[in-house]
């Protein structure tokens, strides 16, 4: 196990190093003047320029810019915004927020799309099944923005169930909403996934066994049948935090959310490099986390990995 | 047309009453089929057999015969849909298990009647160790503590000689060779000290050398615990040691029931004699392996009259147009030939 756990760490370091060069290449390359614009219509000072170009190394070659960036970003300086506020300040500010929503959107999925998926995958073709293969499918093919509105128009505005945006405070209550309509899409592949997967297991050797050995029905499925199915299921909801916050931009605009995805997108339209790079940044370590404990949540549920 | 058969040798107290017989388990005139897109397959088409305390039925059979889907209607885990039981009874102590509750027959399985499947690998679950699923016996049926049920699982994985049981426990699966694989997978069915054992082709993917170990091992446990066994094979080598009676399927019927020594020295069905014949034989190397001519019958469409006859080197035509029932010959033997006679008084 240590040893499987010390490569898969290893294997991160090329992906972090490959990812994060991409997103600060593609960021700092873009075509235009990172000064247009910056400092209203007469243009920014001859010394701002300066100051901001010996800071960010402008005049350097993109190899260089990446490896004082990364310096820097090791010692927790993810740089400041043209307008002088620290870069880390806007991410400390937004990430909580969109993480406690996608936590939220992760959560929803996984106890409506497994229990969808558990039951449907035990009695196929039945009423419920049915509902639940064209409802998912519903959800599939509409975009978030839709189901978005839709429900906030209908629970917040109309039947006054909910509040039709979030305050500040970011209460579980509030979130509820939000995190089924981030997640919408993802509970209809998981229920799909877990449905399949149960099926199919449903018919393996050792289900008989274990009802041949006389093991209570409950047991037989909440044990040996649900682990094995997990597997394929555990890689769906794992990898999709991830996505989920780098989603969320779309969610959070509907219902008013300070993440980071209003932040990216502020930062992109205001062409404020630093910011969008360092909100990237911090995503794909989510992503590179969230990897690593499906792998080794992988060889917890599966044996035969851990020794391979 | 299966209606014809009517098992004039069915065991004392098999009158379809349900009254005790002093059997421990018996099948009586079973019937089963499979509900297919393609249509209805009859699989089991009147099947009577019984097994008593201390001793081996052997079920011989090609594949298709029937002889497994008699073994899952037995424990209750016949995949329902497609297979249904249409007809007959299966009694454990004299009473039938096919109307009994879901949570009765649930109590029966592993401590009144388990099982050994063939596969062990795809047999036993992957993703727990060994130890674990032969103490969870103990643990949900027993209600025995943790550390009790592994004390009691090591015993089992000693009674069946796996070496250093106290190291095997915590492994996995897939780190057993197959032929410790198939001996956890006799001390797990065993834990629960069965009355009857169901070996469903035990020895089927195993090398030759442990082939032997196994049905050694087998009969053994089987003798000290006085259990009744029923060795399901189409491995006419494997049966000969262990066996008491030997039960020959075809097309979801018994077609011979014998001892051994009768069956092997004057089979009594052509099928059987078939059987014999096509055993690979030293004295004939060289020469050509002799089969058994054609294939099995398709299920959905049974021939007329002995389901045999197509295949039959001795069918006359009497076998196209009348279905021979399964007659008692002489003591202790039965055989579903209209030739039986003929074919056990020749020489």
């Amino acid at each position: 196990m240590g040893r499987y756990l010390l490569r898969r760490l290893l294997q991160l370091v090329p992906v972090f190093i490959g990812t994060t060069f991409l997103i600060y290449w593609l960021v700092w390359s873009v075509p235009g003047d990172p000064f247009a614009g910056k400092c209203g219509d007469r243009g920014c000072p001859e010394n701002f320029r300066a100051v901001m170009t010996a800071k960010y190394h402008l005049d350097d070659s993109i190899w260089l810019q990446y490896a004082s960036y990364m310096k820097n970003l090791f010692q927790g300086d993810f740089g400041i915004t043209f307008g002088g506020r620290e870069i880390s300040d806007i991410i400390l500010t937004s990430y909580p927020n969109t993480l406690k929503l996608a936590v939220v959107a992760l959560a929803i999925e996984a106890a409506i799309g497994l229990g969808a998926g558990v039951l449907t995958g035990l009695r196929r073709n039945g009423f419920l099944d049915n509902l639940v293969l064209v409802s998912t499918l519903f959800l599939i093919a509409l975009p978030v923005f839709v189901i978005g509105f839709v429900l906030q128009w209908l629970l917040g505005v109309n039947w006054h169930i909910v509040h039709p945006t979030v305050s500040s405070e970011m209460r579980i209550t509030e979130l509820l909403l939000p995190g089924f309509v981030l997640g919408s899409a993802s509970t209809a592949y998981v229920a799909r996934v877990a449905r399949t997967s149960i099926a199919e297991n449903r018919r393996a050797d050792y289900v008989r066994t274990a009802i041949a050995k006389g093991l209570p029905m409950r047991r037989v499925v909440g044990v040996h049948l649900l682990r094995n199915s997990l597997i394929p299921v555990v890689t769906l909801l794992g990898t999709d935090l991830g996505a989920l916050m780098g989603g969320a931009i779309i969610t959070e605009g509907i219902f008013g959310i300070n993440g980071i995805g209003r932040q990216v997108l502020r930062a992109i339209v205001t062409k404020e490099s630093a910011t969008v790079v360092g909100i990237v940044v911090v995503l794909v370590v989510v992503y590179l986390v969230m990897n690593l404990l499906v792998d080794l949540l992988y060889a917890a549920l599966d044996p035969r990995i851990r020794y391979e | 047309m299966s209606d014809i058969l009517v098992s004039e040798q069915s065991a004392p107290g098999a009158d379809g009453s349900g009254r005790p017989s002093g059997r421990l388990l018996e099948v009586d005139d079973l019937r089963v089929e499979f509900r297919t897109r393609d249509g209805v397959a009859k699989v089991i088409n009147g099947v009577t057999y019984h097994v008593d305390a201390g001793e081996t039925l052997a079920v011989l059979g090609e594949s298709g015969s029937g002889k497994s889907v008699t073994a899952q209607t037995i424990m209750g885990i016949l995949d329902t849909p497609p297979g249904f039981v249409t007809g007959g009874q299966v009694r454990f102590h004299g009473k039938d298990m096919l109307k009994m509750s879901a949570e009765q027959r649930r109590r029966i399985r592993g401590e009144g009647i388990a099982m050994i499947f063939q596969d062990s690998l795809s047999a036993l679950n992957p993703v727990f160790t060994v130890g674990f699923q032969i103490a969870e016996q103990f643990r949900v049926r027993r209600g025995m503590s943790r550390s009790d049920a592994k004390k009691r699982a090591i015993e089992m994985l000693d009674q069946v000689k796996i070496p250093n049981a106290k190291g095997r426990f915590s492994n996995y699966p897939h780190q057993f060779s197959g032929g410790m694989r198939q001996r956890a997978m006799i001390a797990m069915s065993l834990a629960l000290d069965p009355e009857v054992l169901i070996a469903d082709e035990p020895t089927t993917a195993l090398d030759v050398t442990v082939q032997a170990q196994i049905m050694d091992l087998l009969g053994e446990l089987q003798r000290e615990r006085q259990m009744g066994m029923i060795l399901i094979t189409h491995d006419l080598g494997v049966v000969a040691d262990v066996a008491d009676r030997i039960a020959v399927m075809y097309a979801g019927r018994i077609v011979e029931e014998a001892n051994v020594y009768d069956l092997y020295a004057k089979p009594a069905h052509p099928y059987t004699l078939g059987l014999l014949n096509s055993i690979p034989r030293l004295d004939e190397k060289g020469q050509e392996l002799r089969t058994i001519k054609g294939l099995p019958p398709n299920l959905m469409n049974i021939p007329s009259g002995c389901p045999f006859n197509p295949r039959c080197p001795m069918a006359q035509p009497v076998c196209r147009e009348k279905l021979p029932p399964l007659l008692q010959i002489g003591s202790g033997r039965a055989s579903a030939c209209h030739f039986a006679e003929e074919l056990v008084n020749r020489d």
